[in-house]
């Protein structure tokens, strides 16, 4: 089980709270169950979010795994000039 | 990536070093060729008509009489491109920036094009377009555009991130909020609370070189497009949506560019000469005069931000918060949500609590400019640390190394560090000799700190070996700031053979897979992940040709200092790359290394930045007379480019603390457009810009690469500030602090206080 800690904006999806807790031990694996227990996170995952797994920032690779205890945070994704 | 090649703190020989730039006798000489030096047969001249209006519906556009002029080949309007506003929305927005379809939002927005065998002959023919407007109030303004009775400029924008979600539109497209702890809490225990509004107004990246592109569409569906861009795969991708081409029909080549700074990562008019050229069967050449780049292409935010921060009279921190506005153009935007992610990102605070707000209004479409949105946040968070060390009697460097975030700090925006470098950014600013250089007659010294993320995504390379044992590698991403050469240290320290016998070169689409843009400070960090592996999968077959070529197992070949070496009892000579590609065509063809990755693990960069100002108290004017950037750039690969990107941001950051404005008039059109009127500092206005490298490795990537090119425009605003406020003991909470708002704010302060300031 991991406790994921979530953005501002993605709160309100999950009733107002600031982490969930989820099994799963990929990033794909993660959003997959985030979907299907929180479907109002869909538009929020279509659109992109970078995970970040112990403070390094994941945006593309659904293939990163979640290490027991790791601290989990979604974050938007940026833009950059 | 990070994983198949970890950080092993090797030592290096050719990383580090300062060779001589590949493109430099190219650019001097003038052989180098950007956007608007390419030319095909048969080519056109595109001219577009932009709207004179800052917001107006259209209700008729009449082109029948530019179409009937001789010399006119194509004359387009939104109509020439699908509605795809149901299928893909954002991509929708994008289009119609390019091309208004049923409004108009600002003052240069496109309305129509032409294509024509001359300039003068498309001239003639953009004033026989007639278009009937009908026009609608307009809001330019950040604050006005989310007053009560603001006129709404999108009636479909109804604000996201708020629940319940809002019925009624208005002209915030998206809240977002970031943060931890309880900051109520936080400003009880603060024996020192400040409150105050900053703004910023909206300026542009002031790249030299125009948009420009020659776009060439033959009726059996293929098409060319030669572009200045950012990023030519995404131009690739979004034009062939648009103009519903097959992705792998549009060959995208990238010119060399003469500078971008986020503001050619967005396409403008590469849809629009596609079209004109579809419908003309002829090459069409569309370049912008600077004033269109000024109307019509992609400016910052101009901001407003409400900012608190409490402190202990020990030079804690115990809250901060802040709303921050952002202008996104006509349309929604993330700009606002990285000022409210980056604002407080130096500091381990244990309350924090950022609002940021996307405000739609009638100018341009805001576009990345380097660290987008980072700046204006650090602005005023930085302003405020300064005036509050000063009231609890602080030395505001103490203060910040005091508050400063390091590993193991939750961020404001949410994840914890690794490792990090503000903390020795400030100490290497308390120890440098600047700080402690004496300031003349009405000169201060101000200092700020700043952030940015840095992001990596995807990349794609090959690796080639000539015959003769040099090596080219094929890039995806824009050399913009000197990735070339940086590439190529990269390739010639993997390969162990001299930086002269690299030739790195930029792909065009059809050559390599999807690569990312030329942002986020990812193009070296990216592209070099990429070309390591693709250099190590070629040394993995020279290695297996050496066995072979020796008849002895691959197990027994080991790569050093760019030479195959037989281990154990054999007494065979090393192969060098050259003797194994002698043989290439014997041993299994040609000798390469692809590489595709997604680039992950990009380190955080932090810098510090010093600087000294004059302010005269006649004029208003200032003048920065020393500035010095210390920033954290991992491992600098070529440590000359990394100064050049320390100093161009800082000069870029300058220009924008002082002078540069977007000025609109009542009407809401743009009053000046050009580089008289707008002015960005020239090397006489400024000072040698000293650089000091901090290298704290990135640990996600193999020689612990870090970006560099943003961070260095993010701290410049508040550190003038700081240091105008020094000099003047008025504290200035308005960008740019032009001479006429310095004026302003000492006549302001002199009435207040009813004595004479500082000065």
């Amino acid at each position: 089980m991991a406790e994921v800690f979530l953005w501002g904006a993605l709160r309100p999806s999950a009733g107002g709270a600031a982490s969930v807790t989820i099994e799963a031990k990929s990033i794909r694996e993660l959003f997959r169950k985030l979907e299907e227990q929180f479907p109002r996170m869909q538009p929020f995952i279509d659109e992109g979010i970078s995970v970040s797994i112990d403070g390094v920032i994941y945006q593309d690779d659904w293939s990163q795994t979640l290490p027991e205890g790791s601290e989990i945070y979604l974050l938007p994704r940026i833009a950059g000039g | 990536m990070g994983k198949e090649t970890p950080f092993t703190k090797r030592e290096f020989k050719s990383v580090g070093t300062r060779p001589v730039r590949p493109d430099g006798i190219d650019k001097v000489t003038g052989r180098a060729r950007y956007g608007a030096d390419f030319d095909m047969p048969g080519q056109l001249v595109g001219l577009i008509l932009r709207s004179p209006h800052a917001h107006a519906s259209i209700k008729s556009i009449d082109t029948s009489k530019a179409e009937a002029l001789p010399g006119v080949k194509s004359v387009i309007t939104s109509k020439d491109f699908k509605d795809i506003s149901k299928t893909d929305t954002e991509l929708a927005e994008i289009l119609e920036n390019c091309m208004a379809r049923k409004k108009v939002y600002y003052d240069g927005h496109a309305v129509a094009a032409v294509a024509a065998v001359d300039a003068k002959t498309a001239r003639a023919a953009l004033k026989l377009i007639n278009v009937e407007y009908k026009l609608l109030k307009h809001v330019t303004d950040v604050d006005l555009a989310v007053a009560n009775k603001a006129p709404v400029i999108n009636r479909n924008c109804k604000t996201a991130g708020v629940d319940p979600a809002p019925t009624k539109a208005s002209n915030i497209s998206r809240r977002s909020e970031f943060g931890h702890g309880d900051v109520d809490k936080g400003f009880k225990k603060a024996d020192v609370i400040i409150e105050r509004n900053f703004r910023t107004e909206q300026s542009h990246q002031g790249y030299i070189e125009p948009h420009a592109c020659v776009a060439s569409v033959s009726p059996d569906g293929n098409g060319e497009l030669w572009v200045c861009t950012q990023g030519h795969f995404v131009f690739r991708q979004q034009c062939a949506q648009m103009l519903g081409m097959d992705v792998a029909k549009l060959r995208v080549t990238s010119s060399e560019i003469g500078g971008g700074f986020g503001g050619k990562t967005h396409i403008w008019l590469e849809p629009v000469a596609l079209a004109l050229s579809r419908k003309a069967n002829r090459p069409v050449k569309l370049v912008m005069t600077r004033e269109e780049v000024f109307r019509a292409s992609g400016p910052t935010s101009a901001t407003s931000i409400d900012i608190k921060i409490g402190v202990t009279n020990d030079g804690i921190i115990t809250a901060g918060e802040a709303e921050l506005r952002y202008t996104s153009g006509p349309w929604g935007g993330s700009w606002a949500m990285l000022g409210a992610m980056t604002a407080f990102a130096c500091y381990e605070l244990e309350n924090v609590k950022t609002v940021g707000l996307e405000v739609l209004v009638n100018r341009p479409k805001t576009t990345a400019y380097r660290a987008p949105s980072a700046p204006m946040a650090a602005f005023a968070v930085e302003s405020m640390i300064d005036e509050l060390a000063k009231k609890i009697g602080m030395d505001a460097v103490e203060m910040r190394i005091k508050n400063a975030a390091k590993e193991g700090t939750q961020s404001s925006y949410g994840p914890v560090y690794g490792p990090i470098g503000i903390g020795p950014t400030l100490e290497a600013a308390k120890n440098h000799p600047h700080m402690k250089a004496p300031l003349g007659e009405n000169q201060g010294r101000g200092m700020a700190c700043g952030f940015w993320f840095n992001f990596g995504g995807q990349s794609c390379t090959n690796l080639n070996i000539g015959i003769d044992g040099t090596a080219t590698l094929t890039v995806g991403t824009i050399d913009v700031g000197g990735a070339r050469a940086s590439l190529s240290l990269v390739v010639a320290e993997e390969l162990g053979i001299p930086y002269d016998k690299v030739k790195a070169v930029i792909g065009d689409t059809g050559s390599l897979g999807y690569n990312e843009m030329t942002d986020g400070s990812r193009g070296t960090f990216a592209s070099s992940m990429s070309a390591i592996k693709s250099c190590r999968i070629a040394i993995e077959d020279m290695c297996a040709r050496a066995a072979q070529i020796w008849d002895i197992p691959v197990d027994k070949v080991i790569w050093q200092d760019g030479h195959a070496h037989a281990t154990g009892k054999n007494n065979n000579a090393p192969l060098s790359i050259a003797e194994i590609a002698a043989t290439a065509e014997k041993t299994g063809g040609p000798i390469a290394g692809h590489a595709q990755i997604v680039a992950d693990g990009a380190g955080v960069s932090f810098a510090t930045h010093i600087c000294d100002v004059e302010v005269d108290p006649e004029t208003g004017s200032t003048r920065v007379v020393r500035y010095t950037v210390i920033q954290d750039a991992g491992k600098a690969v070529h440590p000359t480019y990394v100064e050049g990107q320390f100093q161009g941001g800082a000069a870029q950051g300058i220009g924008w603390a002082l002078n540069e404005e977007y000025i609109y008039g009542e009407d809401g059109r743009l009053q000046n457009p050009g580089f008289l009127d707008y002015r960005i500092p020239v090397c006489s206005d400024l000072p040698m810009i000293d650089t000091q490298i901090l290298e704290i490795p990135n640990p996600n990537h193999p020689y612990g690469i870090r970006g560099v090119g943003e961070t260095s425009i993010v701290p410049p605003l508040a550190a003038i500030g700081n240091a105008v406020s020094n000099a003047t003991g008025v504290r200035m909470t308005h960008v740019p602090m032009s001479p006429p708002r310095i004026l302003d704010a000492l006549e302001k302060h002199s009435e207040a206080s009813d004595e004479e300031p500082a000065l």
